[in-house]
């Protein structure tokens, strides 16, 4: 690990503008610190913001604000949270182990890195890590790699479970930049690898995310997160879906399914969702939707078998949705 | 007898769970600390190497590569080790030629680890790189029997009566390559003392290896150096071959004269041996009335470029069903990787997954129930050496098993959830029960307490509690009273503790010499007490530390007080009893299992797993159990988890680490079940006991694989079996 500066930043230095803008932040550090010991990360200093003031949640009618600082435990077992964004809660709870959400952060969780194995081995070629050097996943082991809105530089995926949940509920996200809060849609957060795979999100160097804003509505009654991995634990997702439904005399009166492991951002396509407003909530208009939703989808080799999976994937979590056990 | 087959808590428990157990990398002394730079690369040679950024980094004390190493080293020295196979083995920093991706290429040895790792980065090296010429399947032109060694003989004629059975069966099976991965990762502690002499702490599963080892290539007697191992956190084989953080923590402390510690990190933990990847062809024909009359077994595995790594695969299907024309052949291939090692009932475990699946698709064929496919092809003898064997309980396994699963009324326990698929398969398994030579010494102080030495192991497995149990019932002392120390090239001489021969083996000679114990204190005891000495030996017993005649005892303590001694020693080699030569030693079990099968999703799980053993006397079954236990999860890691990805292009492992390669883990494991069935054994050594260390392992992804069968009606032929595999099979 190369060395580095270590500074724990405190309330007054919120005139952070400056102050983070040369530095990495380092929140609860289990996916920074892991690949700082890689050599994929090599920060010449790290803003520690563990003591900053967003380790709350907090409730109002407009719905619930979650510090970024919160872990992914506390959030997770949050009584709102389990009432209200159930959703949030199972999606959660199926990422890592219990003693990494006990130390995850949530805005920590926004911002991971892929899991891609070429991104983490420093000798590879990896055009997210160097660009510039090719991508080695493509013709490679992409088993856990993206389908939807891959480019020709990049095929990873965004590897979080909650991002799934709050993608599909639609959150916000409050980010500290130039001392300013300003409010990004979830959907805008991150982006497709493009040609600039190296950048995972929109956010700009010395912005911190402060909290995430969780609308009123949680779709407490109809929601599923399945989450398809190769052990019943502690493993990414190679293909997961966050499915909410409201459903009104048998129709669709409110729809939105976000799906993980597929593509370098939380997968969620509005316009689908939409069209099936109004439309009966059976399973040949689940298909339909999931046809829809992975329009395009194109495999590599070893990932090619997500694409009839994800549609199952999608079809089980509406139903599951509809009819919860 | 107190002891033996009760459910003993482990006597080193307490140390272990309150962290006192000392393994190699506990030792307290001012190391410094090594860090090793790998290649990245996996073919060609080091063009240039420039470390003086590294040299110059704080904290730096020393490094090695090619261009240092001393000369004397490139003499002719020995690198081989006990456990050696044929050819070279890998020698450190020789030259400038690369073997394979993650070669040890630099150590840097600092005043902290943290410093050792960073400068290793700042080495720069070049390379003259040749292409790397990919895995197994893309060298098979290259197989070849030459290179291994021969299996057991073909009898009969396997092609006519292949050609005459009624069914028959052609098919290939796949295991990817699985990496040992012990909780411990590989560990050397080196004390330099001031006359210059050695102590070495080494994670091994025999301290004889790695003085072997040491002898050979630093020239360092018993005389100038003492290994150490108290305690092993799991090795499964990767310990029975000194691995090269002994070659560089010895290297680093001869050349600095200072004490000097090596831990491999996880990822370094993929950078040597693993189970190598094979590919089984299987030929199986039986008749109308499902007996098996011709069976085919042909394996070719990976092995290094400089090493032939073999294993016993092929025999297993001479061995386990009557059959009477068979034909078995073994090649091998070399991959420019590192040598294979042997891994948990190597050779075993993957000639019995294909021999078990390929049993149970002629059974299918035949239309016969496995289970009773497998009865009516049972045997009783070893067909492979002709010879009887020491005791086979199998039948009572399957007896057992059947009831305990329900395997007959199977079908009617399915609850049916609409997208579930249930399944069920079994499977046999067998295992080795060797007996090696092992001397151990025993003495008894003034107090009454017994220490006993031997250099074996305790890889977990329960070596120190077993064996307490051992000396205890035959001294007819309580356990708290037996001291049993292993580890230790100044102790009696052990085999290595692998091939679950060390209960057999040490536990023999430790029963011995206590028997031999008894004798001499009644000598004595006749000796000082003129009245007794016409007693007959047979007409003392011996309890709780005294030794009784009719109506009176006399303290073991006071016996030696009455002699005028304060200790009492005694040394004992024991060699393998008559019955290994003229029986062939195996234990048996019988796996069932039960599946599900997500049939959209292609998620497979194993809510139910139930193992019946027949293994002879067991000496404890609690430690028994937890070997049990231990090696279904690994079986079931190796059916549905495991696989080491190594990436045809580079050469390099892509999964090096626990969050991508998959080992089971808790969640995974439902219902898990393992029992002992009575078994007397006489001929296979004096306690009549055999190992249990790798026998659950044997036969259990078959078991899996023919369950998922049973609920798909898919064949999936290769290990891990995955949910994608499921999808498109
Ligand atoms: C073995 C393993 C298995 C895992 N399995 C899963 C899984 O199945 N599903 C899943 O979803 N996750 C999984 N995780 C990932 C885990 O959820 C993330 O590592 C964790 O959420 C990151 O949070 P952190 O607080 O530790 O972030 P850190 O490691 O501290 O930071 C991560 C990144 O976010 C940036 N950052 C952190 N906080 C802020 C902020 N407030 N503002 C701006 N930037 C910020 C950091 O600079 C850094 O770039 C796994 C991790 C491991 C190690
Ligand atoms: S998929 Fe993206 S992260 Fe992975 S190797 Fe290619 S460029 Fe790098």
């Amino acid at each position: 690990m190369k060395p580095f500066q270590y500074t724990r930043l405190s309330t007054e230095d919120l005139s952070l503008g400056t102050t983070l803008r040369d530095s990495t932040i380092l929140a609860g550090g289990t996916n920074l610190v892991d690949l700082m010991k890689y050599g994929v990360e090599e920060p010449d200093s790290l803003a520690d913001i563990g003591k900053l003031p967003y380790a709350q949640i907090e409730e109002s009618d407009k719905g619930l604000l979650l510090g970024a600082l919160v872990t992914n435990a506390d959030t997770a077992y949050h009584a709102a949270v389990k009432s209200t964004y159930p959703v949030l809660n199972k999606a959660i709870l199926a990422a890592a182990s219990s003693q990494l959400r006990n130390r995850a952060t949530n805005g920590g969780n926004l911002l991971q890195r892929t899991r891609c194995y070429y991104f983490y081995d420093t000798t590879m070629p990896c055009n997210k890590r160097e660009p510039g050097t090719g991508c080695a996943a493509i013709k490679g082991f992409n088993r856990i790699h993206a389908i939807l809105g891959t480019s020709a530089s990049c095929i990873a995926t965004h590897p979080s479970d909650m991002c799934v949940a709050l993608a599909a509920l639609e959150a916000k996200v409050h980010v500290l930049r130039k001392g300013e809060t300003i409010v990004i849609p979830f959907d805008q957060l991150h982006r497709l690898p493009g040609d600039q795979p190296e950048k995972d999100h929109n956010l700009e160097p010395g912005d911190l995310i402060t909290h995430i804003q969780l609308p009123a509505e949680g779709f407490s009654e109809h929601f599923e997160y399945l989450k398809i991995r190769d052990r019943e634990s502690y493993a990414f997702a190679l293909v997961s879906v966050a499915a909410c439904l409201k459903v009104s005399q048998g129709k669709i009166a409110d729809i939105r399914v976000a799906l993980g492991g597929v593509a370098h951002k939380p997968w969620k396509l509005k316009e689908v969702e939409k069209d099936f407003f109004g439309k009966e909530a059976s399973t040949e208009n689940f298909q339909s939707l999931a046809e829809q939703l992975i329009q395009g989808a194109q495999g590599f080799g070893t990932n090619d078998f997500k694409i009839s999976l994800v549609k199952g994937a999608i079809v089980r979590a509406l139903n599951n949705a509809l009819n919860p056990s | 007898m107190l002891n033996i087959g009760n459910k003993q808590k482990r006597v080193d428990g307490p140390q272990k769970v309150t962290g006192k157990a000392t393994y190699a990398a506990d030792i307290a002394s001012p190391f410094y600390h090594a860090y090793v730079l790998q290649s990245t690369i996996a073919c060609g040679s080091i063009t240039a190497i420039d470390t003086s950024a590294a040299e110059a980094f704080e904290g730096v004390k020393g490094i090695f590569t090619h261009k240092n190493l001393p000369e004397r080293l490139k003499n002719k020295v020995d690198y081989t080790d006990p456990l050696s196979p044929p050819g070279k083995p890998f020698r450190p920093f020789y030259n400038d030629k690369i073997l394979y991706n993650g070669q040890p290429i630099a150590l840097v040895v600092a005043q902290t680890f943290e410093q050792a790792r960073y400068a290793s980065k700042l080495i720069k090296v070049t390379y003259e790189e040749k292409k790397f010429k990919g895995s197994l399947s893309d060298n098979l032109k290259n197989a070849s029997a030459d290179r291994a060694p021969e299996p057991a003989s073909n009898r009969g004629d396997f092609k006519k009566a292949f050609k005459n059975s009624d069914y028959t069966i052609i098919r290939e099976y796949r295991q990817s390559r699985n990496y040992h991965n012990p909780m411990e990762p590989h560990a050397t502690s080196v004390e330099y003392k001031s006359d210059g002499s050695l102590v070495v702490y080494d994670k091994i599963q025999g301290v004889a290896s790695s003085l072997k080892y040491l002898n050979g290539v630093f020239g360092l007697g018993a005389d100038r150096v003492q290994v150490k191992s108290d305690f092993v956190g799991g090795a499964f084989g990767s310990g029975l071959r000194p691995q090269y953080q002994l070659f560089m923590a010895t290297l680093a402390a001869l050349e600095l004269k200072h004490n000097v510690q090596m831990v491999m990190t996880r990822a370094q933990m993929f950078s040597f041996g693993y189970r190598p990847e094979v590919i089984h062809t299987m030929k199986l024909g039986c008749s109308k009335d499902g007996i098996l009359k011709a069976l085919s077994h042909k394996t070719v595995g990976e092995t290094s470029t400089f090493e032939d790594f073999n294993e016993t695969i092929v025999d297993w299907s001479g061995l386990l069903y009557k059959c009477d024309n068979v034909n078995l052949e073994y090649e091998l291939t070399p991959v420019q990787s590192y040598t294979p090692l042997d891994m948990r009932a190597p050779g075993g475990v993957s000639g019995v997954y294909a021999l078990e699946c390929a049993i149970d698709e002629l059974a299918h064929e035949a239309g016969i129930d496995p289970l009773e496919f497998r009865r009516k092809n049972y045997v009783d003898y070893d067909q492979n050496e002709d010879k009887p064997f020491t005791s086979k309980e199998l039948m009572a396994c399957y007896a057992r098993c059947e009831e305990v699963f329900g395997w007959k009324n199977r079908k009617d326990l399915s609850k049916t959830e609409p997208h579930l698929l249930k399944g069920y398969g079994m499977a046999t398994g067998s295992w080795e029960a060797l007996q090696q030579p092992a001397s151990v010494s025993l003495s008894m102080n003034e107090e009454g307490t017994f220490t006993i030495k031997c250099a074996t192991a305790d890889i977990g497995t329960g070596t120190y509690t077993v064996m307490s149990q051992i000396a205890a019932d035959k001294l007819g002392v309580s356990i708290e009273k037996i001291k049993f120390m292993l580890g230790d090239t100044a102790f009696p001489d052990s085999p290595i503790e692998g091939g679950s021969w060390t209960v057999s083996s040490v536990g023999s000679a430790v029963a011995s010499v206590c028997e031999k114990f008894k004798y001499r204190i009644a000598d004595i005891w006749k000796r000082n007490n003129p009245d007794y000495q016409a007693v007959a030996f047979e007409d003392i017993s011996f309890q709780k530390g005294k030794l009784e005649y009719g109506s009176k005892t006399f303290a073991f303590t006071e016996i030696m007080q009455q002699a005028s001694k304060e200790e009492l020693s005694i040394a004992h080699s024991e060699s393998p009893a008559a019955g290994q030569n003229t029986h062939s030693g195996y234990a048996h079990c019988c796996v069932m299992v039960e599946v599900t099968v997500d049939k959209d999703l292609g998620i497979i799980k194993v809510p139910r797993l139930v193992n019946v053993s027949a293994a002879g006397k067991i000496i404890n079954p609690k430690t028994a159990e937890n070997q049990l236990l231990g090696s279904m999860v690994w079986g079931l890691g190796m059916a549905l988890r495991e696989e080491g990805m190594v990436d045809t292009r580079y050469g390099r492992v892509m999964n090096a680490n626990f969050a991508e390669y998959h080992i089971a883990v808790n969640a995974d494991i439902h219902d898990i079940h393992t029992e002992f069935v009575e078994e007397k054994d006489d001929k296979v050594n004096p306690l009549g006991a055999k190992g249990v260390g790798e026998l659950g392992i044997v036969g259990l992804a078959a078991a899996i694989s023919n369950a998922i069968f049973d609920a798909t009606g898919k064949r999936l032929r290769k290990l891990p079996m995955l949910l994608d595999d499921v999808l498109e099979a």
